[in-house]
């Protein structure tokens, strides 16, 4: 086999995996905006904050540890225990849920039919106070994140595609169990909105509110649900961006790269995201390994948001939106 | 609540009226300086429909609002199977038995009508989460009672064509029909309707009050139904109440309300002096 179709079966692989990534970000977008209309610009930090917290709560920092040693002259940084990853992830996702209650209860009960411009405006001002209260909470430095993930080759691959093709593929195990990960918590998700009453009551809202509320379904609760779940995705994501490259700021940007996943799959489309999340992972690896040596190479920065490009012009509901039905 | 609002009695068709399921006592409602509804009283009995009529901006659909809970009058008492109700959110009526319909329709336009009918009775299952999602159990029950009951209603509806069909698509008619079938799949204590047949033709009306009769006569279901359309109102209800300016101006049996004279004034329009 030519070297050439190796190496891009490689990459294709490493697309997947990135693409998976990518997914997770984009399904806590389609979650809030399904449920809510509202597109939630905090996604991208409620996954920094909630991998910041969970770091913290496993190193048993004490949360605004700054701001109480600078009041009262003390020097207290950590507690002095460590937690198991497995109750910090619990408690973590306690914090979200809390976290989902406070945004409903402050924000969004108080805006409620506002135009979407003005929700669209709330996110951003919510992800700028996230981004503070991140950093007053837990400080501001890069941090390692482990929470018992594989990571490294996967030397089974190695060998076996070795054995193959002369050549062994660099998959990272991280990547294979986040595959994992995403594909049952994807499957859950969509459990939960087709065949829960719950998730039923949160399509009925997502759909019109006085509707909602005729037939017995409370908007707040529906909404703080909406807000947790999305903040457990966003824990997901945090975990396993934050186990791949570190806890830390430029975290938040990678809300930016789950916007052209969203026009690919559509915004109010599960599945969508999923595969519109693949398809940019893999386009975009692909692109730069085939067109990038003739370009100068850096096509990675920009390829996602051409493709979404290109797909407004074509298919502005997505690859899986809702079909747009116009009656006169 | 007397002793004499108990009382049942059997209409000239045949059907039993029960006592009263709901009374309001005294009720205004403000919207800043404009009194939309000023010191009503009626009530609205087991089994029978009861029609709130008037002319445009009467208040009607502000005292519909009163009872499915959109507004809470500022005074005034609402009492529900005996018990005062104190101010409560739209879904907590709906929860307690009370589905509506609304002037201007409000569907779930992306959902299929079965969906939409089964969002209907949403508070009639109460299995735990995890149970639903493994389909096992209770939730199985539960998914397999609603769906009988839903089917029922779709066939007695006639829309069994339509099941699968979006919402968004249907015509204006259709989506009607299919309001008052989510409606009653919730099984309600008291079903109210808003302008049932608002923007129809006379054929579709026809239909319409064919089935308001058909649901009351075959399921027992109380009807509490808005109109200003006068004709179509006197052959359906057993008792009507009719406002103008946010006052009642008569309460009683069609018969008893064509005579009012003051109802004849409202509608015919003499000039108030």
């Amino acid at each position: 086999m030519p070297d050439q179709l190796v190496f891009g079966m490689e990459v294709f692989l490493n697309g997947l995996m990135a693409g998976v990534l990518y997914a997770l970000v984009a399904l806590g977008f389609v979650l809030i905006y399904k449920a809510s209309g509202i597109f939630n610009y905090a996604q991208g930090v409620m996954a920094l904050f909630s991998a910041l917290t969970l770091v913290g709560i496993m190193e048993g920092q004490v949360p605004f540890g700054h701001i109480i040693n600078a009041v009262f002259g003390t020097e207290i940084h950590h507690f002095g225990w460590h937690v198991p990853a497995f109750a910090a992830i619990l408690l973590t996702m306690g914090v979200m849920v809390l976290l989902a209650i406070c945004v409903q209860k402050f924000v969004f009960r108080h805006l409620v039919g506002q135009e979407p411009i003005i929700l669209f405006m709330a996110t951003i001002g919510l992800a700028y106070f996230l981004e503070g209260v991140g950093d007053l909470m837990w400080g501001s430095e890069i941090k390692k994140l482990d929470v018992g993930l594989p990571q490294g080759i996967n030397s089974a691959i190695d060998e076996a595609t070795l054995g193959m093709f002369g050549y062994g593929f660099f998959i990272d195990n991280l990547d294979i169990v986040a595959t994992l990960i995403a594909t049952l918590l994807v499957i859950t998700l969509v459990i939960f909105s087709q065949y829960t009453k719950q998730g039923r009551a949160m399509r009925a809202v997502a759909d019109d509110h006085q509707a909602a509320l005729s037939v017995g379904v409370s908007l707040n609760f529906v909404w703080v649900m909406v807000w947790s779940v999305a903040g457990f995705v966003a824990l997901v994501a945090g975990i396993m961006w934050g186990t791949k490259s570190g806890v830390q700021f430029s975290l938040s940007l990678i809300a930016l790269k789950a916007l052209p996943v969203l026009m690919l799959g559509g915004f109010t489309s599960i599945p969508g995201a999923i595969v519109g999340g693949l398809i940019i992972g893999v386009g975009e690896k692909l692109f730069e390994f085939a067109v990038g040596p003739l370009v100068g190479g850096a096509t990675e920065n920009w390829f996602a948001y051409v493709l979404a490009l290109v797909f407004l012009v074509f298919r502005p509901q997505g690859l899986f939106g809702e079909k747009i039905i116009e009656r006169v | 609540m007397n002793d004499m609002s108990q009382d049942t009695y059997v209409t000239d068709d045949g059907r039993t009226i029960g006592g009263v399921v709901m009374e309001m006592k005294n009720i205004t409602l403000r919207f800043g300086g404009v009194v939309a509804i000023k010191d009503i009283s009626f009530d609205i009995r087991q089994g029978e429909i009861r029609a709130i009529i008037g002319p445009n901006g009467a208040g009607k659909s502000s005292m519909l609002n009163v009872i499915s809970g959109f507004y809470n009058p500022q005074e005034g008492d609402v009492f529900y199977k005996g018990k005062k109700r104190p101010p409560m959110r739209p879904y907590k009526v709906a929860q307690q038995g009370i589905a509506r319909t609304f002037q201007n329709i409000a569907l779930f336009e992306g959902m299929s009508v079965l969906d939409n009918v089964m969002t209907g009775r949403l508070h009639q299952s109460n299995a735990g989460i995890l149970s639903q999602a493994l389909w096992k159990g209770r939730a199985e029950r539960e998914e397999v009672a609603n769906r009988e009951a839903v089917e029922k209603i779709i066939d007695f509806l006639e829309i069994q064509s339509i099941r699968k069909t979006p919402v968004g698509r249907l015509p204006y008619g259709l989506k009607k029909r299919v309001e008052l079938a989510r409606a009653l799949a919730a099984e309600p204590s008291i079903l109210l309707l808003d302008e049932p047949m608002a923007g129809m033709n006379v054929e579709e009306k026809e239909d319409m009050s064919r089935f308001i009769l058909d649901v009351n006569d075959e399921f027992g279901t109380t009807i509490a139904l808005i109109e200003h359309d006068m004709g179509v109102v006197m052959d359906l209800s057993d008792r009507v109440v009719v406002m103008d300016y946010g006052k009642k101006i008569g309460d009683g049996t069609p018969d008893e309300v064509r005579n009012n004279q003051d109802v004849i004034d409202a509608y015919l329009g003499v000039a108030h002096d």
